[in-house]
């Protein structure tokens, strides 16, 4: 038997996950002398009392929607990649390359390219570190954190020497040609008669991201290659008894999860900056895990963490703009609900399991009348 | 030590695990100086039992009293302190400490370690002119052999004052020969006024060395009984509430053209140690050949190799075919579209995704079959309708594809290996270890299907540590030792002690 009902599993461990991160937020908010039931009220409001907020809430969470798939069908083989922000900074590079070197006719015709050229370079990113892991063992997790290095060096050479047009002080490329501006929310909404705030940076990449949503879960759950993906995830031995090369597993896996991360830069670069300045990502990669963690590796837990975590970044920026809480608390707050819904998931987990099988006793010696379901005791038991 | 109290007295010990219970109601009384055995099925309750008296569970009712006073057990602690000593099946030592460092290893005087070693010295001395349990204290654990490592931890039980021992499954390693040697020791430990508890699923070993025996069954204590007062078949029913055949009804074997022929295979694993050192067999449609030998004698390395699991090197033809032991063409799908199909060893490291649904695991292994397939999808719709069917062919358990693997037993988990294995109707069946960890009723079907596969003129290897089913099930016995095959005889005209000398290496007068 399961330890826990799935509903537990999915709702409950991450809603108390997220209590106890707020909790704790209001007692950091308190402790500087400010009111945290005002934090919220603010929050909220700046996130998603508007369609501007609601427009700046979906663009951070358009590419946290990318880099939470990225790290999620890596953890479906079983493998930890860090390097989502690097991955990302490469799809950057490719973004700008298609952007500035091809005369596009039409956005709609250019996205498809930004995006080819993002996956590509993204998945290149990849490339690397999971033929070291498949071949040489060296640990992914090492190798994508100091590929994030790499990446980030590699555009600050490429932004300062190469890219950058003459004359100019700042590291970025010039802005993107008008035919590849990607239409915003507003351009979108505005035929069907919904007014959304102009200003805002949401685009036509979120709609993108929820179809890559769609993408993944269908890949994981309904093709063969998803179905060897998660036989590797789950058991190595076991796809190896099956005849699963865990060589190939690794390396499909790897590029799928470098060309989504490498995807998110038609949201940043090519849909809000319209140009590739330095740091695009803004941690875009780091936060992916956390939103993985959180939605339990399925893209619809992916999809909400994602909005989650929109809003915790807009509304922290309205708390920083607003009240006297520094924009550094705002990090931490942020940091704290990725260390509860992420890193200590098991604390929260172990108590709950303990409590539903106490329950679970309970009910049991309440119908003792009822037969011990057949072969229902499993081997862990014994 | 007072005559009148038992040693240990379990009143009403129950215990659930969510909504499985685990142990009902359970009470057992043990006298002091005896052997008392626990028999029952796995799932029985047997460890639970054990792992409650040891503290590593709390019961959630009953009293455990020793020697005739009430004892509370919260932890491994308070068991060693109450005077229990517990010789696990899976041995915890320390590989790369000294017999002596382990034997110490937490029951360390001080933070000084010279001392307690020395005290240790004299105090191994002692017991092994006391219980003849001979170790050498200096010697490596993973220098030495399973059997004395088995010795280590019942030294260290009573290092630690032990009078009370509980040994889990502990003939499981060990050689036949290894194992008379484990008894005669308990009986000398008997003989000193120590009191022993024995579990085990083997009714041969009840039967040779208990002098009463308890048999538990879905977790209910069903009977106690005096072992000279009962039989092997009276035990079995006890075990399994019906009538149980012990031995496997089969017609000879009628052996047709050769199927399986392995020259000169070997193998060298991952650590450069040489695991296969020439191995030549045959393997003919409609026999089954049964590989016999301690675990860790090449067996496994033999059916990876030939599942396409590990690369090996020399010859193996499949009907007359050679087969790739190497690079591309040589993994499990090559071998599966070649006609070799594969029960593997572990079910629930290799052979099962535990954590996949019965439906998606029915298919593992042949999922790549285009029958599964609906354009670039799994055609899932196909998948289901094939467990619904096998699940009924074979009597899985509960019957809900919807349930993942780990929620099955083990017996119901190697139905739904076997019934993915059998039903591809392949030219070889490898079978590795078919019936470990699977209830007695589940054994008597899965044997029926190994042997009815037989009969439709496959060939079947299988590979077993329990001679007892290798002696029911093979036409032809082949007994491996240290990579090699150290000869091959007919179960006919062959018995235990002759093939427990080929499995300890040592080559009978007709070899």
């Amino acid at each position: 038997m399961d330890r826990m009902p799935k509903w537990a599993d999915v709702v409950l461990i991450p809603l108390i996950s997220l209590i106890l991160a707020a909790i704790l937020s209001a007692l950091v908010i308190i402790g500087i002398g400010e009111d945290p039931v005002a934090a919220v009220k603010m929050m909220v409001s700046g996130a998603l009392g508007s369609t501007y907020g609601w427009g700046y809430t979906l663009y951070y969470a358009t590419n946290f929607i990318f880099t939470g798939l990225a790290v999620a069908i890596a953890f479906h083989a079983r493998m930890f990649n860090i390097g989502g922000e690097g991955q990302a900074m490469l799809g950057g590079l490719g973004v700008a390359v298609a952007c500035l070197y091809v005369p596009w006719p039409h956005w709609s015709i250019a996205i498809l390219g930004a995006s080819v050229a993002a996956m590509v370079f993204g998945a290149a990113w990849a490339a690397v570190p999971a033929y070291l892991q498949a071949r040489r063992g060296s640990h992914i997790v090492i190798t994508t954190i100091m590929f994030n290095f790499i990446a980030a060096a590699l555009l600050n050479y490429m932004l300062v020497n190469v890219m950058r047009p003459e004359g100019s002080m700042d590291p970025a490329t010039r802005s993107f040609p008008e035919a590849v501006h990607l239409p915003t929310l507003h351009d979108l909404l505005a035929p069907i008669g919904i007014t959304f705030s102009k200003a805002a940076p949401a685009n036509v990449s979120l709609v993108i991201a929820v179809l890559a949503c769609v993408v993944v879960w269908a890949l994981m759950w309904r093709t063969r290659l998803g179905y060897e993906i998660r036989a590797y995830g789950h058991s190595e031995t076991g796809a190896i008894y099956a005849g699963i090369s865990p060589f190939r597993i690794t390396m499909i896996a790897m590029l799928i999860s470098g060309a989504l991360a490498g995807l998110m830069a038609i949201n940043n670069v090519m849909g809000e900056a319209e140009r590739l300045v330095l740091n695009s990502t803004e941690g875009a990669g780091f936060i992916g895990i956390a939103v993985a963690l959180m939605g339990r590796s399925h893209p619809f837990g992916v999809f909400l963490a994602a909005i989650l975590f929109g809003f915790l970044y807009q509304g922290g920026a309205e708390l920083a703009l607003w009240t006297n809480i520094p924009r550094e608390l705002i990090v931490v707050i942020q940091a704290l609900v990725i260390l509860f819904t992420g890193a200590l998931d098991n604390m929260v987990r172990m108590p709950l399991e303990r409590i539903f099988m106490a329950m679970g006793n309970k009910r049991r010696n309440i119908g003792e009348t009822n037969p011990l379901p057949d072969a229902e005791h499993s081997t862990k038991t014994e | 030590m007072s005559s009148d109290a038992p040693a240990i007295e379990l009143k009403g010990i129950s215990k659930s695990f969510g909504p499985v219970q685990a142990n009902k109601n359970i009470s057992i009384r043990v006298a002091p100086g005896t052997i008392h055995g626990i028999i029952g099925e796995n799932g029985a309750g047997k460890s639970t039992l054990m792992s409650i008296l040891y503290g590593f569970y709390k019961a959630d009712r009953g009293e455990i009293w020793i020697n005739g006073t009430r004892t509370e057990i919260p932890d491994s602690q308070a068991a060693i302190a109450a005077g229990i000593g517990m010789v696990f099946q899976h041995f915890k030592l320390v590989e790369n400490f000294t017999v002596l460092e382990n034997v110490v290893l937490g029951a360390e005087d001080s933070g000084l370690l010279k001392p307690s070693l020395a005290r240790a010295r004299k105090e191994l001395k002692m017991l092994a002119q006391e219980y003849e349990l001979n170790v050498d204290p200096d010697a490596r654990i993973d220098e030495i052999g399973v059997g004395r490592q088995q010795r280590v931890e019942i030294l260290k039980a009573l290092y630690r004052q032990a009078d009370i021992l509980i040994l889990d499954e502990p003939t499981g390693v060990l050689t036949p020969a290894e194992a008379d040697q484990l008894f005669r020791i308990l009986h000398r430990l008997k003989e000193e006024g120590k009191t022993i508890i024995l579990i085990t699923h083997k009714l041969r070993e009840i039967m040779e060395a208990t002098d009463t025996v308890s048999v538990m069954r879905r977790g209910e204590m069903t009977a106690t009984v005096k072992t000279a007062e009962t039989s092997p078949e009276h035990l079995a029913e006890l075990m399994v509430g019906r009538k149980v055949l012990l031995r496997v009804d089969k017609v000879p074997a009628k052996p047709g053209k050769t199927v399986l022929e392995v020259e000169n295979l070997r193998v060298v694993d991952d650590k450069g140690v040489e695991r296969l050192k020439g191995v030549d067999l045959t393997v003919r449609a409609g026999e089954i050949l049964g590989i016999a030998g301690v675990a860790g004698n090449g067996q496994s390395e033999l059916l990876e190799v030939l599942g396409g699991m590990r690369e090996g090197a020399g010859t193996v033809r499949l009907n007359g075919a050679p087969l790739a032991l190497s690079g591309p063409g040589s993994d499990g799908q090559a071998r599966r579209a070649g006609g070799i199909a594969h029960v593997p060893e572990d079910r629930q490291r290799e052979g099962l995704i535990m954590e996949f649904h019965a439906w998606e695991n029915v298919a593992f292994g042949y999922h790549r079959d285009p029958a599964y397939q609906r354009g670039i999808f799994m055609n899932n719709a196909a998948l289901r309708a094939d467990t619904e069917r096998k699940i009924e062919k074979f009597d899985v358990r509960p019957t809900d594809g919807w349930l993942s693997a780990k929620n099955f037993s083990g017996g119901n988990q190697q139905k739904i290996v076997v019934a993915r294995e059998i039903e591809r109707n392949p030219d070889l069946l490898l079978v590795g270890q078919p019936t470990r960890g699977v209830d007695i009723g589940a054994i008597e079907f899965i044997h029926k299907q190994i042997v009815a596969l037989r009969d439709e003129g496959k060939a079947v290897l299988l590979v077993s540590v329990e001679l007892e089913e290798i002696f029911s099930l093979s036409d032809r016995i082949a007994v491996m030792f240290d990579g090699h095959i150290m000869g091959e005889r007919l179960p006919d005209e062959t018995d235990e002690k002759e093939l427990g000398l080929l499995m300890a290496g040592v080559s009978g007068e007709a070899a």
